[in-house]
């Protein structure tokens, strides 16, 4: 009876358990397009937001928009003063055909109309996106990119395949091949082969992207370290507190007799 | 008389203030032997009260607007001072206002605090927690994400499969062909307004209902029959201060988990806040793979288990309407677990476990496998209350105690 009793309860018990657990599965995402997901871990300083800001804004923002952050958000969550901000990241204008001032939305000056005609659809906006499809596979994706002539713009993609998104950083990384091997159980796979060099030696193009996933991943989720500081706080003070409330009860159950 | 005290007699002069305190806190005496399972009626309070007050911070800067409802969210997000904070409570609240009262639920089941004469306080238990399910349904279209754009495009498709007039109904309901911005608007209006006045109303008659026949506890015994001399159960204590200071205790450990989550892990995993969820409504692109969040999803499973629309729609509602009816399917005198039969214990395990997994596949992409589970479970799930019928007739239960287990 009493066992019975003590299973239900620590059943609940273990049920939030594995709830708090699912904390550490907070990252895992389920995989887009098939392939398989690199892990990746993204970098929060102020240097590499500011390296990955400085990709975003000279190779995405020409299409992509990110209008639901503030530069100067970016600049004070980034360690950089608006001026440094206004003077080398900020290249749209508003609609008067002004450089847009330091309290404005990351807006990509492409039009939807003129994007849905480029690229057969509107680029998205990448505020997000690290939240919908996760670090590991914006990480991927921009890593698998190859020469593909029968695609529009000469580009196709592993991990998205048939993607309207030409590879932008193809004079950095230089072009890949996409050559189909059969591995040792006989089972077809895509291995991407370099076949022309970049600017940047394959360390160099990782850790760029590495900055611009983290800085994307930034653009997500930017209050995630305010968020983590304060919440210790909070922790430590509701378990002081709770300490304090144990207490208080058994100084006031301590009248109440016992049944025997 | 002291200051304080005289202006309590003026008061008291005009409304019953002491006069309620007494009946429903200083004076009601609640059964010494709470366990574990009697913190989840308080916490249900708190989480209403967090609910209403992050809500109306919400509203004052949200947009109940097709154009301007997703990039508001993201503006309270980003923009407003402890909007994150604001927001984050909020989603996590939903979640946690669904664990507070299954296991609320669940006490009530166990406890058989359901019996007379406390079936009218679950009936309104009951109501309550339809009522719940209607405002989180609705307050997750709010954001205007993919998830909640196409889970309010399913779960109102599914009034179609009534006969004659499905149609006309779900037409109704949007207010346009798809979901749109006029149902975005009356979800609005419906979330922030209609259902939390229901709710209000609804936890107030259950409180009412109550303190009218007292609480029920674990040995589920009546302490009203041992009186002593002043007329006070002797099982008795007043709510406050025992009550209050032990739930005080409840309240931090649940804030400890709470906040724990809204720190640390808003998301919970995709569970609490869907990753779809952050990409704006699209009524042109279909996502792959459309689960609602997890408090509905052991129905939704049924509903899924179904081979036919209508009998789904039927077996949802059913599988909620047949908890209405609880007190009168179970037959036996005995209320507490504690004291009643293996069998009884097997089935609610069952019963339990059937739920758990239907939760789990709803969540899931249909799968033949998945499909044949999900059967068996909604078997199992109604089987319960048949096999309860039965059991409860002359079921062998063990002798009641003559005071409560403390």
């Amino acid at each position: 009876m009493k066992l019975f009793r003590k299973l239900l309860t620590s059943s609940v018990l273990v049920t939030s358990l594995v709830a708090a657990t699912v904390v550490s599965i907070n990252g895992a995402m389920a995989a887009g397009g098939g392939a398989e997901l690199e892990h990746f871990t993204p970098v929060r300083t102020d240097k590499a937001l500011q390296r990955g800001a400085k990709v975003f804004v000279n190779y995405c923002m020409g299409c992509h928009t990110a209008d639901y952050h503030r530069y100067s958000h970016f600049a004070r969550d980034a360690g950089l003063s608006d001026e440094a901000v206004v003077n080398n990241l900020i290249f749209t204008t508003d609609s008067e055909g002004e450089t847009n001032k330091i309290g404005s939305l990351m807006a990509s000056n492409m039009s939807k109309e003129y994007g849905k005609e480029a690229f057969g659809a509107v680029p998205p906006n990448l505020a997000l996106t690290a939240r919908s499809r996760g670090v590991d596979w914006l990480y991927t994706y921009m890593k698998s990119f190859y020469l593909d002539e029968s695609r529009p713009l000469g580009a196709n993609n592993v991990v998205y395949p048939n993607v309207g998104m030409p590879h932008v950083l193809a004079d950095l990384q230089g072009w890949q091949q996409l050559e189909h091997k059969t591995d040792d159980e006989g089972h077809e796979i895509n291995v991407l082969r370099p076949l022309t060099a970049g600017t940047l030696s394959p360390e160099e193009y990782d850790d760029t992207i590495t900055d611009l996933v983290s800085f994307l991943d930034y653009l997500g989720d930017p209050n995630r370290e305010a968020r983590h500081s304060l919440g210790i706080k909070v922790m430590l003070f509701l378990f002081l507190f709770l300490i304090v409330a144990i207490m208080l009860k058994k100084e006031y159950w301590k009248d109440i007799p016992h049944n025997h | 008389m002291s200051k304080a005290a005289n202006l309590l007699s003026w008061i008291d002069e005009r409304i019953p203030l002491s006069n309620t305190w007494d009946k429903h806190v200083g004076k009601y005496y609640a059964p010494k032997n709470f366990n574990f399972w009697y913190y989840f009626g308080s916490l249900a309070l708190l989480v209403l009260v967090l609910q209403i007050v992050t809500g109306i911070f919400l509203t004052m800067n949200y947009k109940a607007d097709g154009e301007l409802a997703f990039k508001s969210v993201e503006y309270i997000m980003r923009d407003v001072n402890w909007g994150w904070l604001i927001r984050y409570m909020h989603s996590t609240g939903a979640s946690m206002f669904f664990v507070v009262v299954y296991l609320h639920m669940m006490r009530g089941i166990m406890y058989g605090s359901y019996k007379k004469p406390r079936e009218l306080l679950w009936i309104f238990g009951m109501l309550i927690y339809l009522v719940l399910m209607a405002e989180a349904f609705m307050g997750y279209l709010l954001p205007w994400g993919q998830m909640s754009f196409w889970g309010a495009q399913v779960i109102i498709s599914l009034f179609g499969a009534i006969p004659f007039v499905g149609d006309a109904i779900t037409l109704w309901l949007r207010g346009d062909f798809v979901v749109a911005d006029s149902t975005l608007n009356r979800f609005f209006a419906l979330h922030v307004i209609a259902m939390p006045l229901v709710l209000i109303g609804l936890v107030f008659v259950h409180i009412v209902a109550l303190h009218e026949v007292g609480s029920n506890n674990p040995d589920g015994i009546d302490i009203k029959k041992t009186k002593g001399a002043d007329g006070i159960p002797l099982d008795g204590i007043p709510f406050h201060p025992y009550y209050t200071v032990k739930d005080l205790v409840g309240v931090v450990v649940f804030f400890i988990v709470f906040f724990a989550i809204v720190f640390f892990a808003p998301e919970m995993g995709g569970y609490f806040l869907e990753h779809a969820n952050y990409i704006p409504a699209d009524p042109l692109k279909t996502p792959e793979h459309i689960a609602p969040v997890w408090y509905f999803t052991p129905f939704y499973a049924i509903l899924r288990a179904m081979p036919d629309k209508l009998m789904g729609v039927i077996a949802m509602f059913s599988a909620i309407a047949v908890l209405f009816f609880l007190p009168w399917i179970d037959r036996s005198p005995v209320r507490s677990i504690r004291y009643r039969s293996v069998a009884y214990k097997a089935i609610l395990i069952a019963f339990v476990v059937s739920f758990i997994i239907l939760g789990y596949y709803g969540m899931q992409p249909v799968t033949p496998a998945g499909t044949w589970i999900s059967r068996l479970c909604s078997l199992i799930y109604f089987g319960f209350f048949v096999a309860l019928w039965f059991i409860s007739k002359d079921e062998s239960t063990k002798p009641l105690p003559e005071r409560v287990t403390y």
